[in-house]
């Protein structure tokens, strides 16, 4: 190589760091915000925002442990979170750099804070349930009016799942959030880390798995909209998008979502930034923005979750707010759990007894 | 010099892109899972020197390949690997052959086209290629409904999401892989040898399996390998296509090593599943020779 070769891909190797100076990335999960807000920021800033997205916690943390992920922002949730913390994966949050953080809603973060003890390392971004989504025009059909479609027996039980089969069946592929539930239905604590306790959720799954068609981390959000499957164990907010779906596609069913009655397991995604972050400042910028109470709202309005940000209130519309199914009021609020991460060896039975009960091996 | 610099290229390629990131995987295989970055111990800290180097060595050892052995999933997840590997290698040949035989069949003005339409698919993604299919599989999906309006059925059928949907997708992803070689070979025979077999008694279905089929054994060969070797740890098409009970090991690997965090055991999983592809394979080169040498002598 001679020298003006050299030198001129040291100037292109300098240019390019230059502009990842000027480049935020953030990584969150899919369908997960208003993307008109991804322009607003970078209006407002005039940084570069890039934008990607994610399916599943495991492939966010996998990308973490690896290093080097060249993210500012990600949005793991509480759980994972908290092990992601222990392995050193995130910085301390300055909150000088975030004046908006006055906004957040202290019943949020006094539960954020078992994850991320003072909430050092992230911020709420948005909370919900884990809950049932049903067809109620083709469930009331297959099981009469005085089913019990808020009830974990609707997808427990195998005399209703035997009928529920013929219209579809969908459950969320995520043990950490599916293995709690049927716990729960068995007088259970959800939160175990008893592997003994957890083994009988096995039974559980085994006696209703011949009628669950799949599970899948977010296909259950078209196949439910466009009427493919008449119930599916997932997300709140996911499945309120399908009933959106749904009504703006003209179909002729209608779509209810439901935090189980026996309690309903309750988690926040949380924004952090990476230890190597490579535009922390940016990052910052990026969180300061997002706690905006217009901007939390105006997400919050698009995606129907909750959000942890008490100021925003004001501006969600009718249809999110006055949600108990999204925003749940008092009583329903004290019928919900929180779980914590497995131990490395617990994880290892949980993942073992979750194949199991997915394959049959 | 020169020579010397061509023969060691393939080597070096070999090494760079084989043999130094096997042992990368080999390494961690060794190791023990851990919550740090990168999760796993040891790692090797060049700055101690040969203590350090000496205090990595003593701390691997091979007990995640023990746990293999201990649980039923592996093996199963292995053997069902290969089941549909098998199964699916012999359907693609199925469709792939009469393709093949066709085109080099063809007049030969038409054969760049052909070829050109077997190529064709690959220039859109392949995840969108297989994401096609759940539109076409779906019980609400082009299928059912062409079905549905010719009034062959009357109840929408379920593929998608069962073992079925995973051979279709199978078959249709890998299918140039197998065609291509095959036309390659076919393309090359000499017509003369069938006119022969003919004006000898010989009658055209025998004439195929005696003279056809043995010429074109590379291109099988070749395809045969093309499409077994990726479709053993195929994970994409049994994911977006298959359900649940869908085993196969690249799920479980994929289950190790993102589910579980344990880059140690998932290593392992891949070690044996290198071994269980490259065992068969030298085998049958090694048979290969010895008839290539026995026809020659």
């Amino acid at each position: 190589m001679n020298f003006q070769v050299f030198s001129l891909t040291v100037c292109v190797a300098m240019a390019a760091s230059i502009v990842s100076a000027q480049e935020v990335r953030v990584y969150n999960w899919s369908d997960y915000i208003d993307e008109e807000l991804l322009t607003k920021f970078e209006q407002e800033t005039g940084l570069d925002l890039i934008y990607d997205v994610f399916d599943s916690n495991e492939l966010l943390e996998t990308k973490l442990l690896a290093g080097q992920s060249g993210y500012d922002v990600v949005v793991p949730t509480g759980t994972f979170l908290q092990r992601q913390i222990q392995a050193g994966a995130f910085q301390k949050l300055d909150y000088s750099k975030l004046p908006n953080s006055t906004n957040l809603w202290d019943v949020v973060a006094e539960r954020t804070a078992q994850y991320d003890p003072g909430n050092q390392y992230s911020i709420n971004y948005m909370w919900g349930t884990t809950g049932i989504g049903v067809n109620v025009t083709k469930v009331t059909e297959l099981l009469g009016g005085n089913a019990s479609i808020g009830s974990l027996s609707l997808v427990f039980d195998p005399s209703n799942m035997e009928k529920l089969a013929t219209c579809g069946v969908h459950m969320v592929d995520a043990p950490t959030e599916m293995i709690p539930a049927a716990l729960q239905y068995l007088g259970e604590d959800p939160n175990s880390h008893d592997p003994e306790v957890i083994a009988k959720a096995e039974a559980v799954f085994a006696a209703v798995r011949p009628y669950i068609q799949k599970f899948h981390s977010a296909e259950y959000i078209n196949s439910l909209a466009n009427g493919e499957i008449c119930v599916a164990f997932g997300f709140s907010g996911d499945i309120l998008q399908a009933r959106d779906r749904a009504a703006e596609a003209g179909n002729d069913f209608e779509i209810a979502y439901n935090p189980p009655s026996e309690g309903a397991l309750m988690w926040f995604d949380q924004m952090a930034i990476p230890a190597d972050a490579p535009n922390p400042e940016g990052a910052h910028q990026f969180l300061n923005f997002v706690m905006d109470p217009e901007n939390i709202a105006q997400a919050s309005n698009y995606v129907y979750y909750a959000n942890g940000n008490l100021a925003s209130q004001e501006f969600l519309i009718e249809d999110v707010i006055s949600d108990t199914a999204i925003y749940p009021d008092a009583t329903t609020l004290d019928n919900l759990y929180t779980t914590t991460p497995y131990p490395t060896r617990t994880q290892r039975v949980v993942t073992r007894l979750w194949t199991k009960i997915k394959s049959g091996t | 010099m020169g020579r010397f610099f061509l023969i060691a290229t393939p080597y070096f390629w070999l090494l760079a892109l084989f043999l130094v990131p096997f042992f990368i995987v080999f390494k961690i295989s060794l190791s023990d899972p851990d919550i740090a970055i990168p999760p796993y111990v040891p790692n090797l800290n060049w700055n101690e020197g040969w203590p350090g180097l000496s205090d990595f060595l003593t701390q691997l050892d091979f007990e995640n390949f023990g746990f293999l052995l201990t649980d039923d999933l592996y093996w199963k997840a292995y053997l069902s690997s290969l089941r549909i590997a098998v199964l699916s290698t012999f359907l693609t040949l199925l469709v792939g052959f009469p393709i093949a035989y066709g085109m080099a069949r063809a007049e030969p003005r038409w054969r760049p086209t052909l070829l050109l339409l077997i190529i064709l698919p690959f220039w859109t993604s392949f995840l969108i290629r297989v994401y096609a299919w759940i539109g076409i599989l779906s019980t609400e999906g082009y299928l059912n409904q062409v079905l549905q309006f010719t009034r062959i059925i009357e109840s929408p059928l379920t593929v998608l999401n069962t073992p079925t949907a995973v051979y279709i997708g199978i078959i249709y992803t890998y299918l140039p892989f197998m065609v291509l070689p095959i036309y390659a070979s076919l393309e090359r025979m000499d017509l003369s040898l069938l006119e022969a077999a003919e004006d000898l008694g010989c009658s055209r279905i025998s004439a195929f399996w005696l003279i056809t089929v043995p010429l074109a054994r590379a291109g099988i060969i070749a395809g045969c390998f093309l499409v077994f070797i990726p479709v053993l740890g195929e994970i994409v098409i049994p994911s977006l296509l298959g359900g649940s009970d869908t085993l196969m090991i690249g799920k479980v690997l994929w289950e190790e090593f993102f589910n579980n965090r344990d880059w140690p055991l998932a290593s392992a999983v891949a070690v044996v599943l290198l071994i269980v592809l490259i065992i068969p394979i030298i085998l049958f080169q090694r048979n290969e020779l010895k008839q290539r040498e026995a026809e020659g002598s």
